[in-house]
């Protein structure tokens, strides 16, 4: 695969790696019904970057998600996770890297009904050993972050389809993973909520700079990327950075004000939260680059 | 600590919602083993209420040693086949401070209207150390040694077809006379005790001479007891020496398992704990396949499995609790019920711990399946749902 001159340049605080992927294979399947679901792909993820995965049906993508998010294991092939490799880890470990370094967002919302969108979210935390009171408090701040501030004790019945996909974008930040991974986050939603989580996912990326791979077919979702893999046959056929905001973008470039102007006014609910990743980024750091980078533009 | 770390998780809150969020399959499990709970409590409470009448007249006698004749397989089957002799051998072992003869055996009661029932006659002296009539409520020893006297207990006068002091009835061929009531002195064999003195029952059975059943040995203060067993042993062979705990043991032996009553009970008391398994692990399996697309996005999350156990753990747990207070409730009210009844259930703080324990290692097993299922449970299945 392919990388960008981005990637070649020394990394900012934006762009470090936090997932990389080398030579992934997956052999679904045992003798004559045996599949190859992915063919020797490459891919990096990196922090600020909201990278979509695109193909059509049976192409691999969701099996190269599961095998990115440490679900499945690759027949063959590296996966590192903010410097871990994963190949030698037994499933518990796997599920700590998981807890610790990966949010997902999925595409039915996966909520717990019997929750509130206060636990649903807690539950999250409480998975990756955050409980009590710090518990309530970050789950909290994350469904305001998501602008759900106002449906902390809401039934996911009693949530129309974008703010269950709220609440599960809020799940999957609230513990603060370096890595994002959205299976078709926007394929059970009409047009307008389908753009309002895109600008939400978009604006998790870079202003609290996840690294974000979203598995889509929905081309609305273009808009909002940094960069647009497309894999076919479990290969990777293409893959280019598009003009918007992109984690480059924030070393010299207006990003933030960029983001309020394209994400309309939810935008400014998110802030910067403490990093997770095996280099965190203080919160009061994060936010003197980014004046700085406002008073630069 | 421990109550603080389990108040801040989840995991009471996930667990406590899964089980809620069907009432009617909660609703069937809670009387699941709500039934369970009810069976054995009253198997085991019959258990323990038919011991307490195998043995309370062991129980309450002051002596340590029995001697009874070559195979005597209870307090009620012990034949009259000792005599003075092994009472005199008894007497003159270092160690003895008295021997009292107790005369025990069943005969036959004509009550005063008409009829005829069964009764196990007891007859010993308290003076000399034998088994005096216990919880008496009305009269005295010295009013059951008066001309034709003898003590039963009140919740079978109906049986005995007496009103009860001062009523009259016929032992064989002697009359007796109520002179004294006791409570709560229930016998399993449902032939009511009757005490009276030595000397009458032998009167009044035509014993020959000094025979009796038992003889109650109480020893010097210090004394080894396995010493004087075995002294009074080899001076009275073929009889037997037993202590009161293998004297209570045989007497259990006898009529709880030989009889196989025992064995009823106690097989009650397993399928009850067996059906409450069962239904416990049906519901709480169905549970977890409801919500195992919850479980599989726990583990996408990252939970361990650990974690995803205690949640099924703490439903079982929930349950077991549930279960366990509405059966004791019922339990208790039947136990209560039944006092003054012929069914002797019993329940004791032991018993009432030992249900407690037996419901929570119920659940935790019921709960296998759940786990052997959730722990199964494939992330990626979060994908293609």
């Amino acid at each position: 695969m392919s990388e960008t001159p981005n990637a070649a340049a020394t990394p900012g605080p934006f762009q470090l790696p936090v997932l990389e992927a080398r030579g992934i294979v997956k052999e679904l399947g045992q003798g004559a019904g045996m599949v190859v679901a992915v063919r020797g792909v490459d891919i990096t993820l990196k922090a600020g970057e909201l990278t979509l995965l695109m193909g059509p049906s049976g192409s691999g993508k969701t099996t190269l998600l599961s095998i990115l998010g440490c679900i499945l294991s690759p027949t063959s092939g590296t996966v590192a996770i903010a410097g871990t490799l994963t190949g030698d880890l037994k499933p518990e470990a796997l599920a700590k890297l998981r807890r610790t370094h990966i949010g997902y967002i999925f595409q039915s919302y996966n909520l717990f009904p019997t929750l509130n969108a206060l636990e649903n979210v807690r539950i999250a935390l409480d998975v990756a050993g955050i409980q009590g009171a710090a518990a309530i408090a970050k789950a909290g701040q994350a469904l305001r972050d998501v602008g759900l501030g106002h449906k902390f004790a809401s039934y996911p019945a009693n949530l129309s389809g974008g703010e269950k996909q709220r609440v599960a974008v809020a799940r999957a930040i609230a513990s603060a993973p370096s890595i994002v991974l959205a299976d078709e986050p926007t394929a059970a939603l009409d047009s307008e909520n389908g753009n309002e989580v895109m600008k939400l996912i978009a604006q998790i990326a870079r202003v609290q700079n996840r690294a974000i791979l979203v598995v889509t077919h929905d081309p609305r979702t273009l808009a909002y990327a940094d960069r647009v893999i497309k894999i076919e046959d479990g290969l990777i056929v293409s893959e280019e950075r598009t003009n918007t905001s992109s984690a480059s973008d924030l070393n010299g470039a207006t990003p933030l004000a960029k983001l309020t102007d394209t994400a309309g006014p939810a935008k400014t609910r998110l802030k910067p939260i403490p990093e997770r990743t095996s280099e965190p980024i203080a919160p009061e750091i994060m936010n003197e680059l980014i004046q700085k980078r406002k008073s630069n533009a | 600590m421990a109550y603080k770390a389990c108040v801040e998780t989840m995991i009471l809150t996930l667990a406590f919602r899964n089980l809620f969020h069907d009432r009617i399959r909660l609703a069937v499990t809670l009387v699941g083993i709500l039934f369970s709970i009810v069976l054995v409590a009253v198997q085991l409470g019959l258990y323990l209420g038919s011991s307490r009448e195998i043995t309370s007249n062991i129980e309450n006698a002051k002596g340590e040693l029995w001697i009874t004749a070559f195979g005597a397989k209870s307090f009620e089957d012990g034949g009259l086949l000792l005599t003075q002799k092994e009472r005199q051998a008894a007497l003159s072992t270092p160690g003895v401070k008295s021997v009292a003869p107790v005369f025990v055996s069943f005969a036959e009661w004509r009550k005063p209207k008409g009829g005829s029932t069964r009764v196990v006659i007891v007859g010993a002296d308290a003076e000399d150390g034998g088994i005096a009539p216990f919880r008496l409520v009305e009269g005295t020893w010295e009013d059951i040694k008066a001309p034709e006297g003898i003590a039963v207990d009140k919740s079978y006068l109906s049986d005995l077809g007496i009103e009860g002091l001062g009523s009259t009835a016929q032992i064989s061929n002697g009359r007796v006379r109520v002179r004294a009531l006791t409570d709560d002195i229930k016998s399993f064999t449902q032939s009511p005790y009757v005490y009276m003195p030595l000397s009458r029952a032998r009167a009044l059975l035509d014993a020959p001479g000094n025979t009796t059943t038992f003889h109650l040995v109480t020893l010097e203060p210090g004394a080894d007891i396995d010493a004087v067993r075995n002294d009074i042993k080899t001076k009275i062979a073929p009889a037997e020496v037993l202590t009161k705990d293998e004297f209570l043991e045989r007497s259990l032996k006898q009529w709880l398992f030989n009889t196989g009553a025992g064995a009823a009970l106690i097989g009650g008391a397993l399928l009850g704990t067996l059906v409450g398994t069962v239904i416990v692990a049906q519901t709480l399996y169905s549970s977890t396949k409801d919500h195992i697309n919850e479980f599989a996005t726990l583990r996408a999350l990252g939970s361990s499995s650990g974690y995803i156990i205690q949640v099924i753990l703490a439903q079982a747990t929930m349950s077991a609790l549930l279960g366990y207070g509405l059966g004791m409730i019922i339990a208790l009210m039947i136990v209560h019920a039944a006092q003054g009844s012929a069914l002797p259930i019993m329940m004791t703080p032991q018993l009432a711990l030992g249900l407690l324990a037996l419901t929570l290692c119920m659940c935790a097993i019921s709960a296998i399946s759940a786990i052997f299922k959730v722990t199964r449970i494939d992330p990626a299945t979060v994908f293609t749902r």
